[in-house]
């Protein structure tokens, strides 16, 4: 019985790893871009989410509402002004920038906030859990894995029922014909980072309400979110899904066997997968 | 007043020089084609007409405005509709979505509708959620016109639309012409095959070497002129 607990509590840990994953995926899946700065971009929502609650008074739930427009804005300005200078043939100044990025937010987050290590409050529902038969289950994780496969949901319903769905695929298939068509590919870039960080922003709420993080975590963040993509295929959002759930169930197994093994088993479950399928297990046919 | 022109049009890859001093015109209701072997320079033409290639503002102007140094994506909103060399399918994306993918992001008035563009290609609303390069070729080059076409473009711009292609597949494609005259675009065809060029033309310009060689509508182009336009004399 136990063991059966284990795995739904490392199914349920898998949502929180595919909505770090989502938003890298996003991004890659449409511009071919990796963004090295993905896990201190989580690590800036919550201090967002933080800063929001800490002066409004309001409920994290509230200010995740707010933080994720700004974050939305942040985004778009981010690909607009800068990233999309990066982008081209070469792969390399899209890592390096990123990577740049990524030390210069994690020195902005140290200065403003220094190196001690903050937590979102929680209320009761946030310690809460159910009884399922034998099996307890938190809220919390139950929140999380619910807000993940939302997040996919809904982006694959904006990929494949909406125009800017069409528009995203097709600037991702062949940028310039795509602005032989009207589209203007360096704005739908922009609308795909603000996208991504909408979705950094509920996985912010998650990192924040469930543990502690200081200025330094987000690398560590990024891992995971890049094992999942990976295990999943690149550019496939419900391959994202069951990565996060790999590594998840990986890591719970792992830590029951013994308590330093789990974030080891996490990452030996990406090298199994990688050895045994190296293009991860829904790759798209083009990559 | 000519509805598009191109004036001492240049354009350059790198160091090599495509294009020099191409003095284009097409006026309103006209169709012209522009001839010419491999490596003449109309795809060049082309694409610094759509504005994938930028160039000096003046060099290129459309409805009295210049739009030499504007980015495709406008000049396409403005009604200038392209047909690229190759179809450029959207592979991620249905027939159907790749023809609605001419409109995105305008509310576009015109005789062109998913409607229309299937009563000119019924093939096409046969085979609407079929992934758009799962066709055949010539069906795959009605995708691309009929995407172009969905933008209701006062200015269409064809490019090799019958290379690669069976003859009676051309000839299927080549039938739609008349009919996208009709509902009120402009043409500039630009072919490797000459009689397909002479019968849907006015006019016409053969190109070698980046330049324009030879110009006149095809009753008054003897086949040793467009030979040696072509080809260069002597050959």
């Amino acid at each position: 019985m136990i063991w059966i607990d284990t795995i739904i509590q490392g199914i349920l840990l898998g949502g929180l790893y595919a909505l770090f994953a989502s938003g890298l995926s996003l991004v890659f899946g449409i511009m071919r871009l990796v963004n090295l700065a993905h896990g201190d971009l989580i690590v800036m929502g919550a201090y967002l989410i933080l800063v929001l609650v800490t002066l409004l008074g309001i409920s994290p739930f509230i200010a995740v509402l707010i933080a994720m427009p700004l974050m939305f804005v942040f985004g778009y300005v981010l690909q607009k002004h800068l990233l999309n200078r990066t982008l081209g043939d070469d792969i390399l100044p899209p890592l390096l920038v990123t990577f740049g990025l990524s030390i210069a937010l994690q020195n902005a987050l140290l200065e403003g906030f220094s190196a001690d290590s903050q937590r979102l409050p929680t209320n009761a529902l946030t310690t809460a859990s159910l009884d399922i038969g034998p099996i307890t289950l938190g809220v919390m994780p139950l929140l999380t894995f619910g807000s993940a496969v939302l997040v996919i949901v809904g982006l694959n319903q904006l990929f494949y029922r909406t125009e800017l769905g069409r528009a995203f695929r097709a600037t991702s298939d062949d940028a310039i014909t795509a602005s032989l068509m009207g589209i203007k590919p360096a704005n739908i870039f922009a609308t795909a980072t603000g996208i991504a960080l909408v979705i950094v922003t509920i996985a912010a709420l998650y990192l924040g309400l469930r543990a502690n993080f200081d200025p330094n975590i987000g690398p560590a963040r990024l891992i995971y979110a890049f094992e999942a993509v990976i295990i999943g295929g690149l550019g496939s959002l419900w391959g994202t899904l069951l990565g996060g759930v790999i590594i998840g169930v990986a890591q719970t197994l792992g830590a029951a066997i013994n308590p330093e093994w789990q974030i080891l088993s996490g990452h030996i479950a990406f090298l199994l997968v990688l050895l045994i399928r190296p293009r991860g297990l829904f790759p798209r046919a083009s990559d | 007043m000519s509805l598009l022109q191109t004036k001492e049009l240049t354009a350059h890859y790198g160091d090599f020089q495509a294009l020099f001093g191409v003095d284009i015109e097409l006026g309103e209701a006209e169709t012209i084609a522009i001839i010419g072997a491999n490596g003449a320079g109309k795809t060049t033409l082309m694409r610094s007409i759509s504005g994938v290639l930028r160039n000096d503002p003046n060099a290129v102007t459309y409805d009295g405005t210049p739009i030499g140094a504007s980015p495709a994506d406008e000049i396409m909103s403005q009604g200038v509709a392209m047909v690229p060399e190759g179809r450029r399918l959207f592979p991620s994306l249905s027939v159907e979505e790749n023809l609605l993918i001419g409109t995105y992001g305008r509310k576009i008035k015109g005789h062109w509708t998913l409607d229309t563009v299937y009563e000119l290609f019924p093939i096409l609303g046969e085979r609407r959620n079929n992934p758009g390069t799962a066709l055949s070729g010539g069906q795959q080059q009605m995708v691309a016109i009929g995407r172009a076409l969905m933008s209701n473009p006062r200015v269409l711009l064809c490019d090799e639309i019958s290379l690669g292609l069976a003859p009676v597949v051309i000839k299927d494609i080549y039938q739609a012409i008349p009919q996208i005259k009709t509902a009120g675009a402009s043409l500039i065809v630009v072919e490797q095959d000459i009689a397909q060029a002479m019968a849907v033309a006015d006019r016409v310009y053969c190109m070698m070497e980046g330049r324009v060689t030879l110009t006149g509508t095809p009753d008054s182009l003897s086949r040793d002129d467009i030979h040696d336009a072509y080809f260069g004399a002597g050959h």
